[in-house]
């Protein structure tokens, strides 16, 4: 059973279409790389699996669970991490991560945020307020608290972003570590990534699936990535 | 990271008890929350002392405390619910909130819950007020307890109010305005200040009806201690039709 189920997604925005009919499935093990130019419909299609926004049309299902039917269960198998990687600015670290632990519900709620601390080697950022935080930091408590309860589905909007090559370098390795165990999706507009990071490279624009195929495929196209992704994309 | 827990369902009081904690804690992270305390005790006091004349009336109840209690909250609980849910907008921590395994009402109760407590942590303030009138009179201690009862119900009302303005808006001073318009309407209803306006359109008895709407109207039986359904029902309606209304706004986002 695939761990991420996607059918005919749609999702409209007044008259502007910005989902038109995506389907595809992720199995356990594989990294999807979203690929797209901005506005291609990328960050919609992870809010449509991920709950925050409701489908017009199409299901999205989670570990078995269908997002708009069985939301509770679905979410409590995902884990999500928005663009920018949205905090609470005035809590610090560990308390705001305590606070995912205690809206999950998860069992040793200490010793999850403490492993996580670690795993997302935040320990020395641990007592300060996420306000204060650098972007590198800020980036892994985003990635941080979609993974500490350690979920089998994982949806992460360009979690690389605005990150120096050390800072992409960690939260990639981090990923790789625990990647074989789950069903990922990474948006990112940085192609070179790909080859880091995926299993797998979906390419979206204008909100439709232009190519969803493996890296090795996707890397045959051509030498000059660049010029691939603009030829998809057009 | 090990998956000895596998992730379980939570429970409905867990997450509301965790939204609560941390909406009530953060009011007082920011110096605003005293700030607001300060506001509200100086003009709850004064307004009392300066322009009810408590102490001229010669007479050992809170009738004039209270009188005041309806502009205050009027003002005061948009001002303490304007960040509800515009904040969590702004922040675009929603987007956590929505996709936890949680459900909006959950979200929305201890938020409302945590504003509510922390409304009544003004009001509970002004208590020396009462024991001044205690000290000065012999003050039916009943009564000034129902007073303080309907106090809480009236700040709950606005705060219902409050919170519909911002789960529209991303917009703290937007919420805010919006907020305190509409709660200031209803004030400003109780003392028949669209009668005019309204006279040629209804009939008396129909202009008698949407004065019972106003805030002072039902906040005042608490004040001289009787308790009735009515204005009970009047300001509980309130209280949760806005938390009701926010939390569907928030759903059909």
């Amino acid at each position: 059973m695939a761990l991420i189920e996607v059918k005919n997604l749609k999702k409209s925005y007044g008259s502007i279409h910005a989902v038109r009919g995506i389907s595809f499935s992720v199995e356990r093990g594989e990294v999807v790389g979203f690929l797209g130019p901005n506005g291609a419909g990328k960050s919609t299609t992870m809010k449509l699996i991920a709950g925050h926004l409701r489908a017009d049309h199409g299901e999205a299902i989670v570990a078995g669970f269908d997002i708009s039917a069985h939301p509770i269960e679905a979410k409590t198998h995902l884990g999500y991490s928005p663009e920018g990687a949205p905090a609470y600015g005035e809590m610090t670290v560990r308390e705001f991560l305590r606070f995912a632990a205690d809206l999950r519900n998860l069992p040793n709620p200490s010793e999850r945020v403490k492993k996580t601390l670690e795993l997302c080697r935040l320990n020395e950022v641990a007592h300060q307020t996420v306000d204060t935080l650098s972007k590198g930091y800020r980036m892994r408590l985003g990635f941080a608290q979609a993974v500490i309860h350690d979920p089998e589905v994982l949806i992460l909007d360009e979690p690389t972003d605005g990150l120096d090559p050390n800072q992409k370098f960690e939260v990639r390795r981090i990923l790789k570590e625990m990647a074989s165990r789950k069903a990922v999706i990474v948006s990112t507009h940085i192609l070179e990534e790909i080859d880091e990071l995926c299993t797998r490279v979906i390419v979206i624009a204008h909100g439709e699936v232009r190519c969803d195929e493996s890296k090795e495929k996707f890397l045959q196209r051509g030498a000059d990535l660049n010029e691939v992704f603009r030829k998809l994309t057009a | 990271m090990s998956s000895e827990s596998s992730p379980s369902t939570p429970s409905a009081p867990s997450a509301v008890w965790a939204i609560f904690n941390r909406e009530f804690a953060g009011y007082f992270r920011t110096p605003l929350a005293y700030v607001f305390l300060a506001v509200f005790n100086a003009f709850a006091i004064s307004l009392a002392f300066f322009v009810g004349n408590i102490y001229e009336a010669g007479v050992a109840n809170l009738d004039r405390f209270f009188l005041y209690h309806p502009w205050l909250w009027a003002f005061l609980a948009p001002a303490a619910g304007a960040r509800l849910w515009a904040e969590e907008r702004r922040q675009g921590t929603i987007e956590l909130l929505l996709t936890w395994p949680i459900s909006v009402w959950q979200v929305a109760v201890g938020k409302f819950l945590a504003a509510w407590l922390f409304l009544a942590t003004a009001l509970f303030i002004t208590l020396p007020v009462a024991f001044t009138i205690g000290y000065l009179g012999d003050p039916d201690v009943g009564v000034i307890v129902s007073g303080y009862l309907g106090s809480l119900l009236c700040a709950g009302a606005c705060l219902g109010i409050a919170s519909i303005a911002s789960a529209l808006t991303r917009n703290q001073v937007i919420a805010f305005v919006t907020g305190f318009l509409a709660c200031f309407l209803l004030v400003l209803i109780g003392y028949g200040v669209f009668d005019e306006f309204i006279g040629g359109l209804f009939s008396r008895n129909i202009i008698e009806e949407v004065r019972r709407l106003g805030l002072w109207r039902n906040l005042e039986p608490f004040t001289l201690g009787l308790v009735d359904l009515r204005p009970f029902a009047y300001f509980l309606t309130l209280s949760f039709g806005g938390l009701g209304l926010s939390t569907i706004i928030i759903e059909r986002r």
